[in-house]
């Protein structure tokens, strides 16, 4: 059988991260690149983090569903654009910020020097939107989340780091 | 030395340093002192896992001999590992010497992936590209420790400063280089790592003024050789656990 890119992309924005279900693979910006040939497809994908290990979960996730269709599938782990929350839209953050976890701001100086003091105002807390949070920890139960407190519901929640 | 075996070496090197200190963090996997530790520590080796991986399996390709990035990991004696003897060092289950191990090396290591990020080896800077941002926030993890124990108790200054005095000895290793460093550099590869013994300095200047800690006198003993294959004892134990399970059962997988 044949297929159009359009079709593959549309399969693949049905896959749900792994970790954080309230989006897509697509959403997420792993999916860099798809290539369609007759019945063969490639897909080029990129880990969030070097050592994410929801990596080869998602590549088996993409291979099950495009082979399923009667494809076959090629996927290439690619690294070169490095991924970055900056690949996601407003509306994916706003899916986060719904699902409970305090969505990226957009990439800045500090994230690339460990001692630079941020120029962003306070965190809001996702779900009373209060901006009396603190950070409980820079690692949390995600390579990409770091913890935190919000003091004004009393509420432990995530955030998504920029990265 | 040709070029490409060069450029072997020079993937082995990060690879090995992340994997060690990986293992040494996980060490730590269920016995950091808070939760949040805990988990932190594991999240840091994990990172350092992923970053050994890019930099073993790149090695493999460049090799061309049909190994793996497991092979060269789980299949190498300790003569052949070419880490710096920093990260190999034990922590004797002491917080605060995991830290500052770390946050010495991170601070290196962020410099050296920051520089790397222009290298004119394709992988080499996409993979330093991508480990750079985590390697920030080893760095800034790390370091807020060592201001919080350097600055904290009695007791707590004493303990860090006593780790300060028994890791401060591997420090000057860091930035030790040999013939594949000078082929490398020569071609837009690798980076000098002399020029950036400074900015190394200034980053951990400003996290031990924080702290109170006082960096110790220059002429002391300093260890030498890691990346010409010469360790401390400690590197055969680790290579002793880590390497176990895929030596006994070679046919295993995971």
């Amino acid at each position: 059988m044949t297929i159009s890119k359009e079709a593959v992309w549309e399969m693949l924005n049905s896959i749900p991260d792994p970790e954080v279900p309230a989006i897509s693979i697509v959403e997420l910006g792993v999916v860099r690149d798809v290539k369609v040939e007759g019945s063969s497809v490639i897909v080029d994908m990129t880990p969030t983090y070097t050592g994410c290990p929801a990596m080869k979960m998602m590549e088996d996730q993409v291979k099950a569903k495009l082979m399923l269709e009667g494809l076959d599938v090629k996927v290439n782990v690619v690294f070169k654009p490095a991924w970055t929350t900056d690949w996601m839209s407003d509306a994916t953050k706003e899916k986060l910020r719904a699902y409970g976890i305090a969505p990226p701001d957009k990439l800045s100086f500090e994230n690339l020097h460990p001692f630079a003091k941020s120029d962003k105002g306070p965190l809001k807390c996702p779900f009373c939107r209060s901006e009396d949070t603190a950070l409980t920890s820079q690692f949390g139960s995600t390579a990409c989340k770091a913890l935190y407190f919000c003091n004004e519901c009393r509420q432990p929640f995530e955030h998504f780091k920029c990265h | 030395m040709i070029l490409n075996d060069a450029l072997k070496e020079y993937c082995l090197r990060i690879a090995d340093n992340s994997s060690i200190l990986a293992h040494r963090l996980s060490e730590w996997s269920g016995h950091g002192p808070i939760l949040e530790e805990d988990i932190a520590m594991s999240n840091m080796a994990l990172d350092l896992i992923g970053q050994a991986r890019g930099f073993y399996s790149y090695a493999a390709t460049l090799e061309g001999k049909g190994r793996t990035e497991d092979d060269l990991a789980f299949r190498r004696d300790a003569r052949e590992f070419v880490n710096r003897n920093l990260v190999e060092q034990p922590d004797h289950k002491d917080f605060g010497t995991a830290m500052l191990r770390s946050f010495l090396y991170s601070c290196l290591s962020y410099l050296q992936f920051r520089a790397l990020m222009n290298s004119k080896d394709e992988t080499i800077s996409g993979l330093s590209a991508k480990a750079i941002k985590e390697v920030t926030y080893h760095v800034r993890h790390c370091g807020d420790w060592v201001v919080r124990l350097g600055d904290g108790t009695e007791e707590s200054h004493r303990r860090i400063n006593n780790s300060l005095e028994e890791l401060w000895m591997y420090t000057a290793e860091l930035f030790e280089q040999n013939e594949v460093d000078a082929l490398l550099v020569k071609e837009g590869i690798a980076v000098d790592l002399t020029t950036l013994k400074q900015d190394w300095l200034n980053l951990v200047d400003e996290i031990f003024t924080q702290a109170k800690l006082t960096k110790p006198a220059e002429g002391g003993y300093q260890s030498s050789g890691g990346i010409n294959g010469m360790h401390t004892e400690h590197l055969g134990y680790i290579l002793a656990e880590m390497q176990f399970l895929p030596r006994a059962y070679p046919d295993a997988i995971w």
